[in-house]
């Protein structure tokens, strides 16, 4: 799941990293507001979206007056915000953060990732901040300092210092060491994925802060963050994606034009892959699970049609725990139900196949019932070019 | 031979009263594999559809020499059983439950390596030696007792895969499902070094997904160490960079772990790269056709 940079900001403070002082801001007059009481300058205005690269957007602007963070609030909230994250569609600002602003010295780069390799959390710092770290990591690797979080020994102050000196920043190794610490301690103690200080900044008054902040949290581990959960921003998210979670679909949008209804996600993403080497291109990722019921499976349909862009439907079930009798009942009743337009072709495979060729055959539906993967896509993506 | 799981495995579950565990307990059991006892705290003492359920996998283990456990047990509580059955030392563990919180998998991870066990998954379909031993959900019947190996991040895909080898009257020494999440207990390198050992196995089908790198450790592998023919198939090319594929681990980030670096990698290791998931056993029928490695 991810979150604002400013509830990142908050999460932070709480365990001890210094951030700028700042406020979530929904209106101008409350922006206005926020500077008064901030009393600083200059102030900066910062849009807030679940993705990157927000300052090439004219998202992040810096204000010297009250007036001016009224006036550049008026402009960022309900902007369109473009960015090389968001795709060519952009996203809506709908809240800012108004923040002090610092007099920066130096950036560097600090996060925290999961380390699939050596099974464990690992402190990534760079003296390169405000940059890509992956264009760092590629371009001189050897300027990328890493450090494991080990499970029960947690981050050792002894790495912190490393770190610290490996930055260079000798004079503030304490401070450093200190807000290394913390950002562990946050990153073990919220079941976080990924967290990026991008920059942290040194200011000319010897202060250490993290000037930008992203975390992301593992979904799985949810259920005991009630506090993590409430952060969620559903307008940041596609509106068919948030109603097929709450279904326990897997659905995520894509721009093709052709739908596809799966069960598991391996098959799910080799389907979208032979939709493409047949021609055509898909206009989702849908798993719907090794279990689902007839109810889930008409769900699903429903979701993956609401989608205007498409022009024909493909359903690949291989049949193990899910019975293809189940999938083909979920896919005619729902289809009757919703008077389906567009053409779909169904390959079904494994357990109790026959009776789910049946029932789709004897339903007096349009299917078309395709033998193997390969015919399936080359069936579905010339349905869709003739219906285009 | 084959590896893992066959005639001598003597299967428990732990969380055999559950749903799930009690379905695929039975389909297991049908297909031939000697479950021996089930596990669930509480409900030591009786019996569940005619198995014997114990409170602890220690007193399991002790009373009816289990030497592989099948893990049902939901997500937030899965970590904990996967520890009591290594301390138990149940030398293999199969772990299905789907969910589990990837920090807590980081301690299973340093937890095992104190012991013996071996962890399959989690959220895997398991492993089956066609014929001899079935520990998973994955359909007993479209396997076929044959010389060809399994590697899977994925579980249906794996069917389809396994499916087209027994179409071609090529069958499997034994199929693996490693699982989808960011960390598991045996990699691609693991299950490729025990088919290595394995006199029975001619060739192996590996399925890989976007995510991580430990398809590019495969091919490392394989270069320096198999004579066999490998097929491999990774899906998710037209996956887009930053969005989760329902697998947790199946994500490009950063502009890494993407389907065509992995590809590449394989490739350049002398392992057939299939584009066409259709042509997985198209693939692997003209790879033992052909002039061995």
């Amino acid at each position: 799941m991810k979150i604002h940079e400013y509830q990142a900001k908050a999460i932070l403070r709480r365990f001890g990293v210094a951030v700028p002082r700042g406020e979530v801001c929904f209106s101008p007059r409350e922006a206005s507001e926020a500077a008064s009481r901030l009393g600083a300058s200059p102030c900066v205005v910062k849009a807030q979206i679940h993705a990157g690269g927000r300052g090439k957007g004219g998202g992040v602007k810096l204000a010297r007056s009250v007036t001016e963070v009224e006036a550049l609030a008026r402009q960022i909230i309900g902007m369109t915000l473009v960015t090389p994250q968001t795709g060519p569609a952009g996203r809506r600002v709908r809240r800012i953060l108004v923040e002090e602003g610092l007099d920066i010295a130096r950036e560097m780069y600090l996060g925290v990732i999961i380390d699939r390799v050596q099974g464990m959390p690992m402190i990534i710092a760079s003296g390169e901040g405000g940059m890509d770290i992956e264009e760092v990591a590629r371009r001189s690797p050897e300027r990328i300092l890493r450090a494991p979080i080990r499970p029960g020994l947690g981050f050792r102050p002894f790495q912190a210092r490393k770190l610290a000196y490996g930055l260079g920043l000798e004079g503030a190794t304490d401070l450093a060491a200190r807000l290394m610490l913390a950002l562990a301690e946050a990153f073990e103690k919220t079941d976080a994925t990924l967290v990026e200080i991008n920059p942290m900044v040194v200011t000319h008054s010897g202060g250490l802060f993290a000037l930008d902040a992203k975390m992301d949290f593992d979904d799985n581990a949810l259920f005991r963050h009630p506090e993590i959960r409430e952060l969620r921003d559903q307008d940041e998210e596609e509106p068919l994606e948030v109603e097929a979670s709450s279904f326990g679909l897997s659905y995520i949008k894509l721009h093709g034009d052709v739908g596809c209804m799966v069960n598991g996600a391996g098959l799910a993403m080799a389907t979208m892959d032979m939709i493409q080497l047949a021609g055509g291109t898909p206009a989702n990722f849908l798993d719907v699970g090794g279990g689902a019921s007839t109810d889930q499976v008409s769900n699903a349909l429903r979701i993956l049609l609401s989608d205007p862009s498409v022009k024909a439907v493909l359903i690949n079930i291989f049949g193990g725990i899910m019975r293809c009798d189940v999938v083909a009942q979920g896919v005619v009743d729902s289809a009757f139900r919703m008077g389906v337009k567009v053409p779909m072709v169904v390959r079904l495979e494994g357990t109790n196949v026959e009776e789910g060729r049946g029932i789709l055959l004897g339903s007096g539906l349009n299917f078309t019932v395709a033998d193997g993967m390969q015919d399936a896509a080359r069936k579905v993506v010339a349905l869709a070019k003739g219906s285009a | 031979m084959s590896v893992l799981v066959d005639r001598n495995t003597r299967l428990l579950v732990q969380g055999i009263t559950g749903r799930e565990g009690t379905f695929h307990t039975q389909q297991c059991a049908v297909y031939g594999t000697k479950v021996v006892a089930g596990v669930t705290p509480g409900k030591g003492g009786t019996t569940h559809e005619g198995i014997v359920v114990f409170n602890t996998v220690a007193e399991a283990v002790a009373e009816t020499g289990a030497n592989t456990s099948m893990i049902f047990v939901p997500p937030p509580f899965a970590a904990d059983a996967i520890m009591e059955a290594a301390d138990a030392e149940v030398p293999l563990v199969v772990c299905i439950t789907e969910g589990i919180p990837t920090l807590d998998m980081v301690r299973v991870k340093e937890f095992l390596q104190r012991g013996r066990t071996r962890l399959i998954g989690p959220n895997c379909p398991g492993v089956i030696t066609p014929g001899e031993c079935k520990v998973g959900i994955m359909p007993g019947a479209i396997h076929r007792t044959g010389e060809v190996g399994v590697i899977s991040r994925s579980g249906t895909l794996t069917y389809e895969a396994v499916a087209q080898l027994t179409a071609r009257g090529i069958g499997q020494s034994t199929c693996i499902g490693i699982g989808g999440d960011p960390i598991i207990g045996t990699s691609f390198v693991d299950a490729l070094s025990l088919f290595r050992e394995d006199s029975r196995t001619r060739g192996i089908v590996l399925i890989g997904e976007i995510g991580g790198s430990a398809e590019e450790a495969a091919a490392v592998y394989a270069r320096e160490n198999l004579r066999i023919p490998v097929v491999a198939y990774i899906a998710g090319r037209t996956a887009p960079p930053g969005r989760r594929m329902g697998h947790a681990g199946a994500i490009v980030s950063g502009g890494t772990g993407t389907a065509a670096e992995k590809g590449e990698a394989l490739r350049l290791a002398g392992v057939h790269v299939v584009e066409n998931p259709a042509g997985i056993g198209q693939a692997m029928a003209e790879a033992l056709a052909g002039p061995s490695r």
